[in-house]
């Protein structure tokens, strides 16, 4: 069975150690914050000018002034601290963010990443997802391994205007895990009940299969 | 004798000296932290042809969106614009020229603009469409491309408190690009929530310092939420951007 969005946010927050900084982008990422597990701390970093970002507020606590990058009205978690956009983008460009986990329209064999534009479609912009994957080492790309239609987004070469070049490591779809690296592919774990067959089948790209792979445990 | 004494009574004061084809750099993120009266006197007066910074353009309306009816934006360099149909029929139509930029570059323009240093180098965007047409150079063995800094005849700035002296603090993420803008205008116009006297502010506390301030006008703010999200309902964590 492919993962769920909350499943695939569950794999990704095994990543997460304590005492990171982490910045979550728009969409699965975000829902990593419920699964942080219980024995460690992490932080929330959030590029409008938060880090230490909290839960939603109740509605008696909403504050207009408090907002995530995905504009929805959060709260400040103990220890927080608030600063401008230049700032916040030293820290992510400075890369002192110790793990960004963002979503992707298509990622290839290089590390290239897509996943602000579709020409003549969807014009919105790239947010601050240029300068974060420009200035972490440690991305984790969250995304559907294939479209509705069996079509792979794990490419030979990225068809769509890129957001980075060759800065994408890993890859979390809703079938398998992946690691790029030397222009390939490789398989390191697979969803619960799918096939290394089916993963081979919906991806485009060169894949590297080892020995067994093992299923995640979520 | 004004002396240092920034404070203006009027919508029309605040703005004045803004005419056709200026450039105006906007703070806010979303409608976080947007100077809402501001806005509302640029469509008042009718001012065409500008060339707007800012991070987004606002909702239709609301925000920077207010002004695109009345085809008052000529330009638009902005890291965000999704949530707004009349934009996007203008873009579409060719009737608005849209320059997508990263937002950390964006925000370190304003600072380089407002600092005097015209142009930086930075990763961000290389081999991406936002590379085209500008320089590239290797550091260290990374390859860096040169952004070039930005200066307005106006910003627009909103913050929370002020004293007479333009003397600046703001509020929680209502901060995000406001502290940027006010250092790259010409022409600095803040409008906040609370204008105090001259020695209530605790000088270690100030943001922003009156230095870079012309303008202080005390507005009254909706305050307008984009996404009202609230909890324990985790359903609504996915409605994003």
């Amino acid at each position: 069975m492919a993962l769920s969005r909350e499943q695939i946010a569950q794999r990704v927050a095994q990543e997460l150690k304590d005492g990171y900084y982490v910045n979550l982008g728009i969409g699965i990422p975000t829902l990593v914050a419920n699964y942080v597990p219980d024995d460690i701390e992490v932080m929330l970093q959030s590029e409008n000018g938060l880090l230490g970002m909290g839960q939603f507020p109740t509605e008696e606590e909403i504050d207009a002034d408090l907002i995530n990058a995905g504009k929805q009205t959060v709260t400040m978690a103990n220890g927080a601290s608030v600063f401008d956009s230049a700032e916040s983008f030293a820290m992510i460009r400075g890369g002192h963010v110790d793990l960004t986990v963002l979503g992707a329209f298509e990622v290839d064999v290089n590390g290239n990443i897509a996943s602000y534009m579709i020409p003549g479609k969807l014009i919105k912009g790239m947010g601050g997802a240029m300068d974060l994957v420009a200035g972490a080492d440690n991305i984790i790309v969250t995304m559907t391994h294939a479209s509705k239609h069996g079509v792979s987004k794990l490419l030979k070469s990225c068809s769509l205007p890129l957001t980075g070049k060759g800065c994408i490591k890993k890859v979390l779809t809703d079938l398998a895990f992946i690691e790029i690296k030397e222009g390939k592919f490789h398989l390191l774990e697979r969803a619960p009940g799918v096939s290394v067959e089916e993963i081979i089948k919906l991806t485009e790209g060169e894949l590297v299969v080892t020995g067994d792979i093992p299923e995640m445990k979520l | 004798m004004a002396g240092f004494d920034k404070v203006v009574h009027s919508y029309e004061e605040a703005m004045a000296g803004l005419t056709d084809n200026m450039t105006v750099i906007a703070g806010g993120f979303g409608l976080c932290g947007i100077a809402e009266n501001l806005i509302a006197e640029i469509k008042r007066k009718g001012t065409k042809g500008l060339t707007l910074v800012s991070n987004n353009c606002g909702v239709d309306d609301f925000g920077l969106g207010v002004l695109l009816p009345n085809r008052q934006i000529k330009k638009i360099v902005a890291s965000y614009v999704g949530e707004n149909a009349e934009f996007e029929r203008q873009m579409m139509a060719g009737e608005l020229e849209v320059e997508l930029t990263p937002q950390g570059t964006l925000a370190e323009k304003m600072r380089a603009g407002g600092a005097g240093i015209p142009a930086f180098f930075t990763a961000t965007g290389v081999g991406t469409p936002v590379a085209e047409g500008k320089e590239e150079r290797t550091f260290n063995g990374r390859d860096y491309i040169l952004e070039e800094a930005i200066v307005g005849d106006f910003a627009i700035v909103k913050a929370w408190k002020a004293d007479r002296y333009g003397n600046l603090v703001f509020r929680k993420t209502a901060r995000n690009f406001n502290p940027l803008a006010a250092t790259a205008g010409k022409i600095t116009v803040v409008e906040v929530e609370e204008i105090v006297e001259v020695g209530e502010l605790d000088p270690d506390q100030i943001h922003t310092p009156g230095i870079y301030v012309n303008r202080v006008i005390q507005g009254s703010f909706e305050k307008r939420i984009e996404q009202r999200t609230i909890r324990p309902s985790n359903k609504h964590a996915e409605k994003g951007e």
